[in-house]
């Protein structure tokens, strides 16, 4: 993997981490750094990666606590209560699984690591990986857990290491993370989290369209009065403003783009809740991105498209240099930036509060100091309160921002310029 | 860069993605449709009524102001109106009064010459009617003295010669 790839990432984590790192040996990987060593220096004793697999436990890591509560793993886990959910795998060549994930056997109480195999898939913390072998069994199976060498997996399974795919992701193993042959379409944290939420908006804005229509002439009451302001901000301050006359018709999206993000960054803050990180997840921040970009694109007029390849007024020497090259690139950087904009924010989030929960761990030694463990409390949980009062500010921010600035687009998209 | 492996979220799963995608849209179609349009519509037409409503109390308080202008001026006019008519009433009955005064003495002056007047003929019959009677009262005395006076022939004589001597002397 070379530098320039992972340049922007590796920019974005600079940030991340820098309001992240409370602790000197935050980043570091304990587990990593061991099972590393080790295999590389005896990786002709394949049964040593077996001798290790399944020791999870140990010195407390933050980065891998924080990483695995911002995932997006096959079960919900509630605190640490794993419940399970529908599989719903797909590799070409053989065919759609559907299944629980329960098949896997995890504990109830635990990090979401499977005890047994399945249909040539294992669970590991929360996470489905398919075995790259087609030799391995097919039904389920006893395994001996899963042990990670460097950026490789492999299970357990008769005392021998299989190696283990990386999660399906749309990055094709750039980022690491290694080939995957299959896709995950399953029902995750995340996309259960999205259709509780989808759920409870859907009821609120039904309820509060019926009272609209029941109590027609009359103040507004309850739930209706709660959300007007919101709904009337979001048609006064940004549907009008940018879009003038022809708002009413790009209003439903302005507002299922408000809500529907503002009810993920909340929900995402409920406390035992699950904390899912919907809008702190890069697969969910550009779906939303790409239906901006579409609805911008598809609404330009002429005048936004001659402004956008052949800039009036502007020599054509610099256009065809400059300006249409920008202006192109420009296209698809506003979508991007959006994406990247809500992502950071609510995932730096919830990285820090969980840093601060996690300095109680970290000060008591991962329960071997009680006296620390107290001292951790007492620093983490005003820190933490603190920080969870920063972020329902932000829940509302983000979700703002992306609607105006998607608004913004638009208005320039549809603006009929008068020369 | 090793944990960066583990850094699951910002390796966009194609499964999440595509549950964004479906999810999302569902939510603009559905929730658009049935919800935020209506409840757009529902707001338009609020503040479109509650501006007519204020439109109509502006107009409304223009007519009343005009119709109490208006009342006040019938008001005023009406007073004017009262108090000339008390003045043309106190006329007339100054008027009466004093027709009716002036009748009263006219009349009772009226009366009062035709009393005088009656009571002068009154007395003019009433004269007249002594005279007479004293007229026959002195006949008839006349008579009967002349009677008592004639008895004797002495007697005739010196009467007549005691006129004869009065009538020589007047």
């Amino acid at each position: 993997m070379n530098f320039s790839t992972k340049f922007p990432i590796n920019f974005l984590f600079s940030v991340l981490f820098l309001l992240a790192v409370t602790y000197p040996s935050f980043g570091q990987h304990e587990n990593h750094e061991t099972t590393h060593s080790e295999a590389s220096s005896d990786e002709h004793h394949e049964g040593d990666i077996c001798a290790h697999a399944g020791h999870h436990e140990g010195d407390f890591d933050p980065a891998s606590t924080a990483f695995h509560h911002i995932g997006n793993p096959n079960v919900y886990s509630i605190g640490p209560f794993n419940f399970p959910l529908p599989c719903i795998l797909y590799t070409p060549g053989e065919g759609l699984e559907i299944f629980s994930s329960g098949k896997f056997e995890f504990d109830f109480q635990g990090h979401g690591e499977g005890h047994k195999a399945y249909k040539g898939y294992v669970l590991d913390a929360g996470t489905v990986r398919k075995v790259i072998d087609p030799s391995f069994p097919r039904e389920q199976v006893e395994i001996g857990g899963v042990a990670q060498m460097g950026e490789d997996y492999f299970v357990c399974y008769g005392g021998h290491p299989y190696a283990l795919e990386a999660r399906s992701t749309m990055d094709g193993g750039l980022f690491g993370g290694g080939r995957t042959s299959f896709y995950d379409f399953s029902l995750t944290k995340n996309v259960v989290s999205m259709f509780l939420v989808f759920a409870f908006l859907t009821w609120v804005f039904f309820t509060v369209a019926k009272s609209y229509r029941e109590r027609e002439g009359k103040a507004p009451k309850g739930l209706q009065s709660f959300m007007e302001p919101m709904f009337l901000f979001i048609q006064d301050e940004v549907a009008k403003p940018f879009l003038g006359e022809k708002y009413a018709k790009y209003q439903p999206f302005l507002m299922a783009l408000f809500f529907f993000i503002l009810g993920l960054n909340l929900f995402g803050q409920i406390p035992f809740f699950g904390g899912s990180n919907v809008t702190g997840n890069l697969a969910f921040t550009m779906a939303v991105a790409l239906f901006t970009f579409f609805v911008v694109n598809f609404n330009g007029k002429k005048d936004y498209w001659k402004h956008v390849l052949w800039m009036p007024g502007v020599p054509a020497a610099i256009k065809a240099v400059i300006i249409t090259p920008v202006e192109i690139l420009g296209l698809f950087i506003k979508p991007f930036t959006l994406m990247l904009r809500l992502f950071a924010n609510i995932t730096a989030g919830h990285i820090v509060v969980l840093s601060f929960i996690g300095l109680i761990f970290i000060f008591g030694n991962s329960g071997a100091s009680i006296g620390g463990a107290s001292l951790g409390a007492v620093v983490s949980v005003p820190l933490t309160i603190f920080m969870m009062s920063i972020e329902l500010l932000v829940a509302f921010i983000q979700a703002f921002v992306f609607t105006i600035l998607t608004a913004s687009y638009i208005g320039a998209a549809i603006e009929e310029h008068h020369h | 860069m090793i944990f960066l492996s583990d850094f699951s979220v910002i390796k966009p799963e194609f499964g999440l993605f595509f549950w964004s995608c479906i999810i999302f849209a569902l939510f603009w179609i559905i929730v658009g449709r049935f919800a935020f349009r209506p409840i757009a519509e529902a707001l338009k037409k609020r503040e479109d009524d509650i501006q007519s409503a204020l439109d109509e109390s502006v107009r409304t308080r223009e007519e009343m102001a005009k119709m109490k202008a208006e009342n006040e001026a019938l008001l005023a006019q009406a007073r004017e109106e009262r108090s000339r008519m008390l003045k043309e009433a106190k006329e007339t009955s100054d008027g009466i009064i004093k027709e009716a005064r002036e009748g009263a003495k006219n009349e009772a002056h009226k009366i009062l010459q035709q009393a005088k007047s009656e009571i002068e003929n009154q007395k003019k019959q009433a004269i007249t009617e002594v005279k007479n009677q004293a007229g026959l009262l002195a006949i008839d005395l006349t008579e009967r003295l002349l009677k008592e006076e004639l008895k004797d022939k002495d007697q005739q004589k010196k009467l007549v010669n005691n006129l004869i001597n009065d009538l020589n002397l007047s």
